[in-house]
């Protein structure tokens, strides 16, 4: 079989780097997967707990006073509006349910925000599944409300402290434990990394977010947008996203990595813009590494985009140049959260908010070029509840001191009459 | 020039109508030169062949004890040429010495580029714990042609849920001897050894003529002889770093280094007495 055809290869990306004890269990979920998605009773289930549970199709919302400020259409796709606050909990129902179809009764997971770890609890509790989620200790500490939520919910937290202590870790005592538990365990894999078939896979029970969203803008505008935007630090939200767009030459793709510091600070998590290819996590990818190959720690005021990875199919439409990727620093993600707050009354989750301000950047050059029909669909992934300990730290709102009758970040600039 | 294929070690070591003692220990641990003579200890009190740790930064089959050894290896700055350094330094005395490393640090340091550094240090091969003969895209087979042109030994991994079809594969493309992992979880020595590596063996050898080493788990020298009954090579890793770590200072850790050794000999010699 040529690498070209090879299924989970992606360009020259993907595939699978991986111990032989768990190749047994990758073929086996691959074939049990396809199966799943080729029984029409698997899917028509997993569509029904979409919707009657999870809240799916979440709303295409047209940010109006945003819009205005921009000079262009803003459309937000609201996936924060989901059930447990994010678009995660359509890739674990399905990995879910498939695993309820394999037979297993105990799920495991990483998690580096906590939406992934707290929507495979939420799913475990769901389908009566023993879960055990891992996530950096780094992680639970600055995470702390979706750590309380995992337990409410009856799942094991199991704090990481090796390496970075953060989510690249949590992966790898995740993949400890199932090397160690893969006769009765399923991997709830978080994001659409690591090795095949889980880019394919999650990107699949992704999928409802761009197929949703390209539905409802051309029904209500009889267009497609001119670009669609999303963050990406695995990239589970982006190519949920993306997929239903690809065959759409017109519409441009627009990737907002995690800038941290800056990318010239070397403190930042924007894997594709400054990393190289190499293999972690058992896929081939853009990978923060240094010359010898070690992986080197992300920084991101976001927990979901610090990972020093990026799923597959991203480096492939990257190094292809189907969608265009760039960063967005803490700080330009901080003023779009807060630009949000104020505009529209949507505290994003501050991984969101990178995708605001990329877009948000890219959609004024949209404007200059098109005028204000321009549109610009930008995947509102989730909402920032989670994030409002950082936020209260970023914006000084927990000192007492600093308290006053002024409201934080940039006030919306005024639009012209 | 490679070094000699570990095949020669197991060959000698069945013509003593025994099992091969392989030694694990990963380089720049707890910094280079000890690390070198704490693998030479290992060396004269019987290992042999050698398997010299590369560490890096995502070990996802290594458990607590080799991981806490790669870190702080890592830490006190250790790189791919202080391995390779290691290589040679071991490689000096005679035994067959191979690299086991992840994935990635070869696929940076460029594959072809380190087949030939790898050779010319000496070195015997590489066990990659992370590649299988098929990982793709720019992988299995990258590695097997380097290896060919530079006359080094692959070393593969075989697992207990391998299926037929794969240990078929997987044996094909190895050269040198087959790692069986006797349990299905992360490197680390327990108390009992694992009911899972004799039928795994057995099927190794239906399909192969490669010797086939045993690892993951062997502690002790009942274990290596209890291993050694019916595997062609006892691989003994996580107990050689533990011995380092619990050690007073390095000289009493290199003195109980050589004992560990020199019991895990004596169960390889006294399994098929």
């Amino acid at each position: 079989m040529s690498e070209q055809t090879q299924a989970g290869v992606f360009g020259d990306f993907g595939g699978r780097f991986m111990p032989e004890a768990l190749i047994a269990a990758l073929d086996g979920l691959d074939v049990a997967w396809q199966e799943a998605m080729g029984d029409a009773a698997f899917v028509d289930e997993f569509e029904t707990i979409l919707r009657d549970y999870a809240g799916m199709p979440s709303p295409l919302y047209e940010a109006t006073r945003l819009s205005e400020q921009v000079g262009a259409r803003i459309l937000l796709k609201r996936e924060d509006l989901n059930h447990t606050g994010a678009h995660k909990i359509r890739n674990v129902m399905g990995q879910a349910l498939l695993t309820k179809r394999m037979g297993k009764k105990r799920v495991i997971a990483e998690t580096g925000a906590g939406q992934h770890g707290v929507a495979s609890a939420t799913a475990a509790a769901y389908f009566g599944l023993d879960c055990t989620v891992y996530m950096g200790a780094v992680d639970t500490r600055r995470q702390a409300l979706n750590v309380a939520r995992m337990h409410l919910l009856g799942a094991t937290v199991v704090p990481v402290e090796s390496g970075s202590a953060t989510l690249k870790d949590a992966i790898n005592e995740a993949l400890r434990d199932w090397v160690a538990t893969v006769d009765h365990t399923a991997y709830l894999f978080g994001t659409a990394a690591g090795p095949h078939p889980f880019p394919s896979m999650v990107r699949d029970f992704c999928r409802g977010i761009g197929d949703e969203a390209r539905a409802q803008c051309l029904e209500r505008y009889g267009v497609l947008p001119d670009a669609i935007a999303a963050c990406v630090g695995g990239g589970s939200n982006a190519i949920g996203l993306f997929t239903a767009f690809l065959e759409d030459p017109d519409v441009a793709v627009w990737g907002f990595e995690a800038g941290g510091d800056g990318v010239e600070t070397g403190r930042h998590a924007a894997t594709i813009g400054a990393g190289r290819p190499g293999v972690l996590h058992g896929a081939r990818t853009y990978v923060l590494q240094d010359d010898d190959g070690q992986t080197i720690e992300s920084h991101s005021i976001s927990a979901g985009l610090d990972y020093p990875g990026v799923g597959p199919e991203h480096a492939h439409l990257a190094a292809s140049g189907r969608a265009i990727y760039e960063s967005v620093t803490d700080t330009e993600a901080m003023d779009a959260l807060a630009l949000l707050a104020r505009s529209e009354g949507i505290i994003p989750a501050i991984e969101s908010a990178h995708a605001i301000a990329g877009a948000l950047r890219k959609a004024r050059e949209l404007a200059a070029e098109k005028g204000p029909e321009a549109t610009v669909l930008i995947n509102l992934s989730g909402r920032g509840d989670k994030d409002m300990g950082t936020a209260i730290e970023w914006f000084g709102l927990g000192d007492p001191d600093r308290v006053t009758a002024e409201p934080v970040g940039e006030p919306p600039e005024e639009s012209a009459p | 020039m490679s070094g000699p294929s570990t095949r020669t070690a197991f060959d000698r070591a069945a013509s003593e109508g025994r099992a091969a003692l392989m030694g694990y220990y990963p380089a720049g641990f707890p910094d280079v030169e000890t690390g070198i003579a704490a693998i030479k200890v290992m060396v004269e009190s019987g290992v042999d062949v050698v398997e010299i740790g590369l560490p890096y930064s995502d070990p996802v089959m290594d458990g607590p004890t080799i991981q806490a050894a790669a870190q702080q290896a890592l830490e006190g700055g250790v790189r791919i040429a202080d391995v390779l350094r290691t290589v040679e330094a071991v490689a000096a005395t005679g035994v067959p010495t191979v690299v086991m490393t992840y994935w990635n640090p070869i696929d940076r340091y460029g594959v072809a580029r380190f087949a030939a550094d790898l050779a010319s240090a000496g070195g015997s091969g590489l066990i990659t714990p992370d590649l299988t003969p098929d990982s793709a895209p720019g992988g299995g087979q990258a590695w097997i042609a380097a290896a060919e042109e530079h006359d080094l030994d692959r070393i593969f991994l075989v697992s207990p849920s391998s299926t037929d079809e794969r240990i078929a594969m997987t044996t094909a493309a190895s050269r040198g001897f087959v790692y069986a992992t006797a349990v299905m979880g992360v490197t680390g020595a327990r108390d009992q050894t694992s009911d899972l590596a004799e039928p795994l063996v057995r099927r190794t050898k239906a399909v192969t003529d490669l010797p086939v080493g045993v690892g993951l788990g062997v502690s002790n020298g009942d274990q290596a002889a209890e291993i050694g009954r019916f595997a062609d090579g006892v691989i003994v890793g996580s107990a050689f770093v533990r011995t380092m770590l619990e050690g007073a200072d390095t000289t009493a850790g290199l003195r109980a280094l050589g004992t560990l050794t020199a019991d895990l000999a004596d169960g390889v010699r006294r399994a098929r007495r």
